[in-house]
């Protein structure tokens, strides 16, 4: 797989890209640097859930709860129990996956909508719970000021640890995407009874792609708490899942990095445009209807469609 | 547990649900007819309520809020048909996803619009004189206010059910959320249709929007927490399914604020609790889906 990586065309571009965001932080200012940090946290977050909707066809509607307990887990852990910092970072991602394997085992019974809507009804009751629980999570308020340990004290090297292990994450979806495993996975999204009829078995593959996908999610959701040494509840919220799935949608779902590239344009849009204007919001409605209107497949999708050698197997590549 | 504050609080829920039900009932028939779950939904209840709060400000008197319960909603049902004509009639041979990333972005759109019109200060309305006060029902006192949303919910109701049922244009509609590819082929345009069944949900929106301006303080955000909600007790009540979309309503509503009575630190579990064990029980919502 890694030889694969090494020899592919995309290789030396790619290593060209992670070089400049390595050096980036020895002349950037400071507010870029952890902008770019918190690009790299959301897009983890982003890819986490493009394989459960992108790849497994799942209508994945709150992922953002399975960061949000990610992040709690580890906040709670770090303040209000004397364990190693190393145990929280280790904790987040599997309570993250085991609230994935639970929610996901109610949720694969139901298709479509009506998955969905569970899912919402569940991660709602999570949020409740957050949210109302003063006196173990700190309900609105959140948990503030989390200490972290000594080696990610500055702003540069939180940067350098979410860059590390945001790369291997990524590394480590795309084998999976590449898995047979992840072959199966996509082949349930493009026609569930056929999988149904050759023997794979449909809900346990989706339960595995959710607990897969909510453990990435859990392990944003710490690198988030590295970041901001805070959590609130509105972590859990459903506007921030709706959020991240038009993220993916934005980038372009079927493909792999798409959700990278969303989540690059609506944070980077909230910071820049933010700026200057309280309605940026109006502005990324705009945007987006624009995409919806000229580019269908995501902004991913039609830079690969460009780019894509004219053969006639791509020709006849439509997916769905 | 004391038996007057039981059943004033479980009366509250109750009027509660029918502002609940107005809104789903627009939802849920948007739902059934174009397929399309639609977030802008709740925008358009928050420019029913600004809108409100607009109309009893220019006029003085009771009058402002009576003559705001019939202008609200049309501004509301103007606002979406210009949305679906220029817009979304363009989509609907689309990829169902990309319909909810559509009335997404409109949210967003609208509710920057509402922004920029209205501000973000918190609004109120006060009700009309007539229905200021409380009066005491089996012992429970209820806002006379709280009393009149219970007689509009079922009025609302009738009114629905008397057009999807003995009007042409019902009848129709309710053809083309079963088989719209036939209703193409009786000769009937069925982009028309559609983008009067959209403007019709929307409507409904909006005298939700009304309705709610003198229970509750108007502000920008109030269309988040209502959307989630609407879209829980449609899909709990059946897809498409307006009588679900009451019997929705009401298991939201009274859960909620009997809820209150019963844990107030935890009362916005116990209609989430609901929600999942009726979906665990009747997956596909507890009245016949038209999906």
């Amino acid at each position: 797989m890694f030889g694969r990586m090494i020899h592919s065309k995309w290789f030396l571009p790619a290593a060209g890209i992670l070089i400049l965001l390595l050096i980036l932080p020895l002349f950037a200012p400071r507010f870029y640097v952890y902008i770019l940090a918190l690009i790299y946290v959301t897009s983890l977050l982003a890819m986490s859930l493009n394989m459960v909707v992108g790849h497994g066809g799942m209508f994945q509607f709150h992922h953002g709860v399975f960061y949000g307990v990610g992040a709690y887990t580890v906040a709670l852990m770090l303040t209000k129990t004397s364990m190693p910092v190393s145990i929280g970072f280790v904790a987040g991602p599997l309570v993250a996956a085991i609230t994935g394997l639970i929610i996901g085992w109610f949720c694969v019974r139901l298709t479509r909508l009506y998955f969905a809507m569970l899912q919402i009804s569940l991660g709602s009751l999570i949020w409740a719970i957050v949210f109302r629980w003063y006196s173990f999570t700190g309900g609105d308020d959140g948990i503030h000021g989390i200490r972290m340990p000594s080696f990610l004290s500055s702003l540069n090297s939180s940067y350098y640890f979410i860059l590390i292990i945001v790369v291997l994450c990524l590394m480590t979806m795309y084998m999976i995407f590449k898995s047979p495993f992840g072959n199966a996975l996509q082949a349930i999204r493009d026609n569930a009874e056929r999988c149904e009829a050759i023997g794979i078995n449909v809900r346990r593959h989706q339960l595995l792609g959710i607990v897969i996908a909510t453990f990435f999610a859990g392990a944003a959701g710490v690198l988030f708490v590295v970041l901001e040494r805070s959590v609130f509840a509105d972590l859990l919220f459903w506007v921030l899942s709706l959020e991240i799935f038009i993220m993916c949608l934005l980038g372009g779902w079927f493909t792999f990095l798409g959700p990278v590239l969303g989540t690059a344009i609506i944070l980077a849009l909230r910071t820049f445009v933010g700026k200057y204007t309280e309605y940026w919001t109006l502005i990324l409605g705009v945007i987006l209807i624009l995409v919806i209107f000229f580019l269908p497949e995501g902004v991913m999708g039609f830079f690969q469609e460009l780019f894509k050698p004219r053969t006639r197997e791509t020709a006849q590549g439509g997916r769905r | 547990m004391d038996l007057s504050a039981f059943s004033s609080q479980f009366l509250v829920g109750l009027s509660r649900a029918m502002i609940l039900f107005v809104v789903c009932a627009g939802l849920s028939f948007v739902l059934g007819v174009l397929r399309v779950p639609n977030i802008a939904h709740g925008s358009l209840y928050m420019i029913g309520a600004f809108a409100t709060f607009t109309v009893t400000k220019l006029i003085a008197g009771s009058a402002g809020f009576w003559i705001a319960l019939i202008v609200a909603p049309l501004l509301v049902a103007l606002v979406s048909l210009v949305a679906e004509r220029a817009l979304f009639c363009h989509l609907y041979q689309r990829e169902h996803l990309m319909l909810l990333l559509f009335t997404f972005a409109l949210s967003l759109i609208l509710g920057d619009l509402v922004k920029i019109v209205w501000g973000a200060e918190y609004r109120s309305v006060s009700p009309p004189a007539l229905l200021k006060g409380t009066i005491s029902i089996f012992g429970a006192s209820l806002p006379r206010y709280n009393l009149f949303l219970l007689i509009i919910g079922p009025l609302v109701a009738i009114a629905l059910w008397l057009f999807t049922s003995k009007t042409k244009m019902g009848k129709i509609s309710r053809a083309a959320a079963v088989d719209r590819e036939m209703v193409g082929v009786l000769g009937i345009n069925v982009s028309w249709v559609f983008a009067a069944a959209f403007v019709i949900g929307c409507y409904l929106a909006g005298v939700g929007g009304a309705l709610v301006a003198p229970t509750a303080s108007i502000i920008i955000g109030m269309d988040h927490s209502l959307i989630i909600e609407a879209f829980l007790i449609v899909t709990i009540g059946g897809l498409g399914n307006m009588w679900g979309a009451l019997v929705g309503s009401l298991i939201f509503g009274v859960t909620q604020s009997l809820g209150v009575l019963m844990w107030p630190q935890f009362a916005i579990v116990f209609p989430y609790t609901a929600v999942v064990i009726v979906l665990l029980l009747r997956p596909k919502g507890l009245l016949k889906s038209v999906w």
